[in-house]
């Protein structure tokens, strides 16, 4: 097993945009990649590149010192040792289920015996050890997930890519599945590249999350990271719930900032000319208090633990704060911001 | 292909060219042939004879006229099942439907031997019954009328299909919309539905007229006795009387032959063109219109049409097979399962026509079946414009009449082949040739559209589980698309099972099909052994049907020709 790395990755359908342009990551092994952004954003192309499914128009792919595709050489996908979970988990309808997760194995040429007792453990792994001899049509939509992860297990392979597995499971299955997931990957040792428009499912799952935007990479870095400290105004946007006020920022000024700042710079006009800045604030760090800047309630929202509030500044910018209390629409509030991040 | 080396292409480096190959040679090859002597004899100035003969021109007009009136009466025919099958509450549909279809699959000349057989002084049927007429008075169905009204009856299940797959396509609510502001059933018909359907009317008749201009068998046997001659069995008469401009002829006629087609099949195309395929709100099993009082009177109706080009020309030709011989009259008492022990057992040359159809069929059927899976594949997982040349390269052969194709076939064979010295005219093997170019694209049809249907990642997921193409072909593609290819099978089995045109020009002594046999034994006058052996390839039609039927519910939409 060896560290995958794309380097200036690109794949271009001749639609006149490139799906994929310039990205360049290395995901160290062992490693759980989230690939997160908005539909239509590249991310699938990337995952089919890896895989072997798309050769790059530009950048190459490499595991370790092996080239796996460049813009001239391609090595064909059922060479590469890897193994996807598909959206559509793609079992093949007239096989059993033992047979779905042994036919790796048959394939690489695995005598009958030792091919059963894998088929075995890795249906137990995802406990579907009675459902051996079932046909996919017999199963729920939980349980082919389950089925295509266990023949991704039975082979021990280098990468695992997982393809939006959980986009078409209920609520309540996904976060079964999450911790399928984490076992999974704690078990197998695998380096897993996780394909997805959900932030939630991301940041539960991954080591690393990457954000993508219109076929590049904007961020690259792990969970806690990325929702602290996040690189500009679309990852902002897209990671973690917040608003984004804009507001002049002295250079001098680190990047993170507290209370007396952002009252200071909230409360000065900016000067003509002056440049101004996207700050993230968290609802968290939105506290209703006695004192501090003058709000009004916009819109309430009762979440069950708490109340979700939108409110606008006096100066007519948005903010977003969680309250404790039940706030009536249109009422005047006051609030304290105890932090932001400049984007 | 640098482009398909580009995409991370699934489909191995042989294969592409491999499918080539084949269509340059089931398709290219022998139309181009045909086109360099047709152009060539025109060159040389070989038509100036048949230009100035009256026979051609005749001919010529003998094959508008009979097209013409016979898309007429399909049009009728099938116009009319289509809309009351399709938006009436007339019961038993699927009985009515797939009885409608049968004349389109029984071969033209067992039509038209059981129409000889219903009809004319010497028939089996109504001397049974006491109502031929006297005998010496002309059989009415020699006749120009008489080849259109079969040439319709056999091609009406085609308005038939494109009619009724158009007002399947017709938009649910925009009819319910025309109700609701006030419009009766009668002028939702009249205004909406029948404007909407008309392309799909005109598709249809397209299809019946060249179906019509390239209809060996029916022509052969209503036509020839009374010296009518249409441009197929011209060309048939001129090779039987083998002369030196017969090949420049014979490449003319068909030629000519090939343009009418084309230009019906320019018309369908024109009106199908950008045609929404998708069916949108009425299925077969919920009727739009009710019949209300006339419900009884309009079942009675189409029962009674079944029963007239169906069941009565059947009736005949079993009656005609019973007859201990022609024109003795039948009673129980004489009544003889003589013709059929004579085909089966004792004749030799149905024996050999038996064994050669089986063979040809069975061979072409599953010969193709290699073919076509490859090129299935590869019209499914190459890019829209790769997919559209496969599939026109396809289907051209099987676009043309029979007789255009058989010409070609000639033209090209007559020489040993190159390099190997050998000449393969006159053998079983011209004939396998004419058959696997005539019939790929039924085979592919099926074939094409099953692996469309294949959500590509149960592939790309068995690639990343390391298996090679030939690996998936077997063990994951093959199993998914084998009802479509046993689909593909049996149609290819029953179309070449009764094939006639093709065969008539390049069967010699030997290499008969059952077509050849049936039209010979009629030919030389034995009218009940041919009928015999007609009601077995009906029985063996109508049990193929059966068949591709119970595999229709595992079938993708379309493959099956009578259901839609």
């Amino acid at each position: 097993m060896a560290q995958l790395i794309l380097n200036h990755l690109g794949k271009d359908f001749g639609t006149g945009k490139p799906a994929v342009s310039g990205v360049s990551l290395k995901i160290r092994e062992g490693g759980f990649l989230a690939l997160l952004g908005p539909s239509g954003c590249g991310k699938t192309t990337v995952l089919r590149m890896i895989a072997g499914f798309e050769q790059p128009s530009d950048g190459a792919i490499m595991l370790g010192e092996w080239l796996l595709a460049d813009v001239d050489r391609m090595v064909a996908p059922e060479k590469r040792n890897m193994a996807m979970v598909f959206q559509s988990y793609a079992l093949w309808p007239h096989m059993t289920v033992a047979e779905n997760v042994g036919y790796p194995l048959k394939v690489r040429g695995v005598a009958r015996q030792p091919r059963d007792a894998k088929i075995r453990e890795a249906l137990a792994a995802v406990r579907l050890e009675s459902f051996a001899d079932r046909r996919p049509a017999d199963l729920s939509g939980g349980q082919r997930q389950r089925v295509a992860l266990a023949r991704c297990l039975v082979t021990e392979p280098d990468v695992v890519l997982l393809d939006e597995p959980l986009a078409n499971l209920d609520r309540h299955l996904r976060q079964e599945m999450e911790e399928t997931f984490r076992e999974f990957h704690a078990r197998s040792g695998a380096t897993m590249i996780y394909v997805t428009h959900d932030q939630a499912e991301a940041m539960a799952l991954a080591t690393d999350v990457a954000v993508m935007s219109e076929g590049r990479l904007l961020q690259l870095a792990p969970p806690q990271e990325i929702y602290a400290r996040p690189e500009g105004r679309l990852v902002g946007g897209l990671i973690g719930q917040g608003a984004i006020l804009s507001m002049a920022w002295p250079d001098s000024v680190s990047r993170e900032a507290d209370w007396l700042l952002l009252r200071d710079r909230l409360a000065a006009r900016p000067a003509p000319g002056e440049l101004l800045v996207d700050v993230l604030v968290r609802p968290q760090d939105v506290v209703l208090s006695d004192e501090g800047l003058d709000a009004r309630v916009d819109a309430a929202v009762f979440e069950g633990e708490r109340h979700a509030l939108r409110l606008t500044l006096s100066d007519g910018q948005i903010l977003r704060a969680f309250s404790r209390k039940p706030v009536k629409v249109g009422d005047p509030v006051r609030v304290v911001i105890r932090s932001g991040w400049k984007l | 292909m640098r482009i398909h080396a580009r995409s991370g292409n699934s489909q191995p480096r042989w294969l592409f060219p491999f499918v080539l190959t084949v269509l340059f040679l089931l398709s290219v090859l022998p139309l181009g042939r045909l086109a360099v002597t047709g152009i060539l004899s025109l060159l040389r100035g070989g038509g100036d004879g048949l230009v100035s003969d009256p026979a051609l021109w005749q001919a010529l007009w003998n094959t508008l006229t009979t097209s013409f009136l016979g898309m007429l009466v399909a049009v009728v025919i099938g116009g009319a099942f289509a809309l009351l099958l399709t938006l009436y509450d007339v019961r038993a549909k699927t009985a009515l439907g797939f009885l409608f279809m049968l004349p389109m699959m029984i071969p033209p000349q067992v039509t038209a031997l059981s129409w000889v057989g219903l009809t004319g002084p010497s028939s089996t049927l109504l001397k049974a019954i006491g109502m031929a007429p006297p005998l010496g008075s002309p059989q009415p169905l020699y006749s120009i009328g008489g080849i259109a009204l079969l040439l319709g009856v056999q091609n009406a299940p085609l308005v038939y299909l494109a009619l009724r797959a158009g007002l399947l396509a017709l938009p649910r609510d925009g009819i319910e919309a025309a109700r609701l502001s006030g419009a009766s059933a009668f002028q939702v018909l009249k205004d909406i539905i029948l404007p909407l359907a008309l392309p799909g009317f005109a598709a249809g008749a397209a299809m019946a007229f060249v179906s019509n201009v390239g209809n060996f068998g029916i022509p052969a046997i209503l036509g020839i006795p009374a010296s009518i001659y249409t441009l197929p069995t011209l060309i048939y008469a001129k090779f039987a009387s083998f002369g030196a401009s017969t090949f420049a002829d014979i490449s003319l006629l068909s030629g000519l032959i090939a343009l009418l087609s084309l230009a019906g099949l320019l018309v369908e195309e024109r009106v199908l063109k950008g045609r929404d395929y998708r069916i949108i709100g009425l299925s077969g099993r919920t009727a739009l219109f009710e019949l209300k009082g006339w419900r009884g009177t309009v079942e009675l109706c189409l029962w009674l049409v079944l029963v007239l080009i169906l069941v009565l020309p059947f009736a005949a030709l079993v009656a005609s097979s019973l007859a201990p011989a022609y024109g003795v009259p039948l009673t129980l008492k004489s009544a003889s399962l003589y013709a059929y022990e004579e085909v089966l057992l004792r004749q030799s040359i149905t024996r050999t026509a038996f064994q050669n159809s089986m063979t040809l069929s069975l061979t072409t059927a599953f010969g193709l079946l290699l073919v076509t899976v490859l090129m299935g594949y590869v019209v499914a997982r190459s890019s829209r414009r790769v997919a559209a040349l496969v599939g026109a390269l396809a289907d051209i052969p099987y676009a043309l009449p029979g007789i255009v194709l058989a010409v070609a076939c000639i033209l090209l064979f007559a020489a040993p082949l190159p390099l190997l010295g050998v000449s393969i005219y006159g053998t079983i093997w011209i004939l396998l040739f004419a058959y696997f170019s005539s019939f790929l694209a039924v085979s592919l049809r099926p074939i094409a559209s099953a692996f469309h249907q294949l959500d590509p990642s149960l592939e790309e997921a068995a690639r990343l589980a390391g298996a090679g193409f030939g690996r998936r072909m077997c063990d994951i593609l093959a199993p998914l698309i084998a009802p479509a290819a046993g689909a593909a099978v049996i149609l290819v089995f029953l179309i070449a099972c009764n094939e006639l045109t093709v065969s008539a020009l390049l069967w010699s002594a030997g290499t008969q099909t059952l077509g050849v046999a049936i039209y010979n034994l009629d030919d030389s006058g034995s009218f009940n052994l041919a009928s015999a052996l007609s009601v077995l390839v009906v029985l063996l039609v109508i049990a193929m049907m059966g068949l591709l039927e119970l595999l229709a519910s595992r079938l993708p939409k379309g493959v099956v020709p009578w259901r839609s």
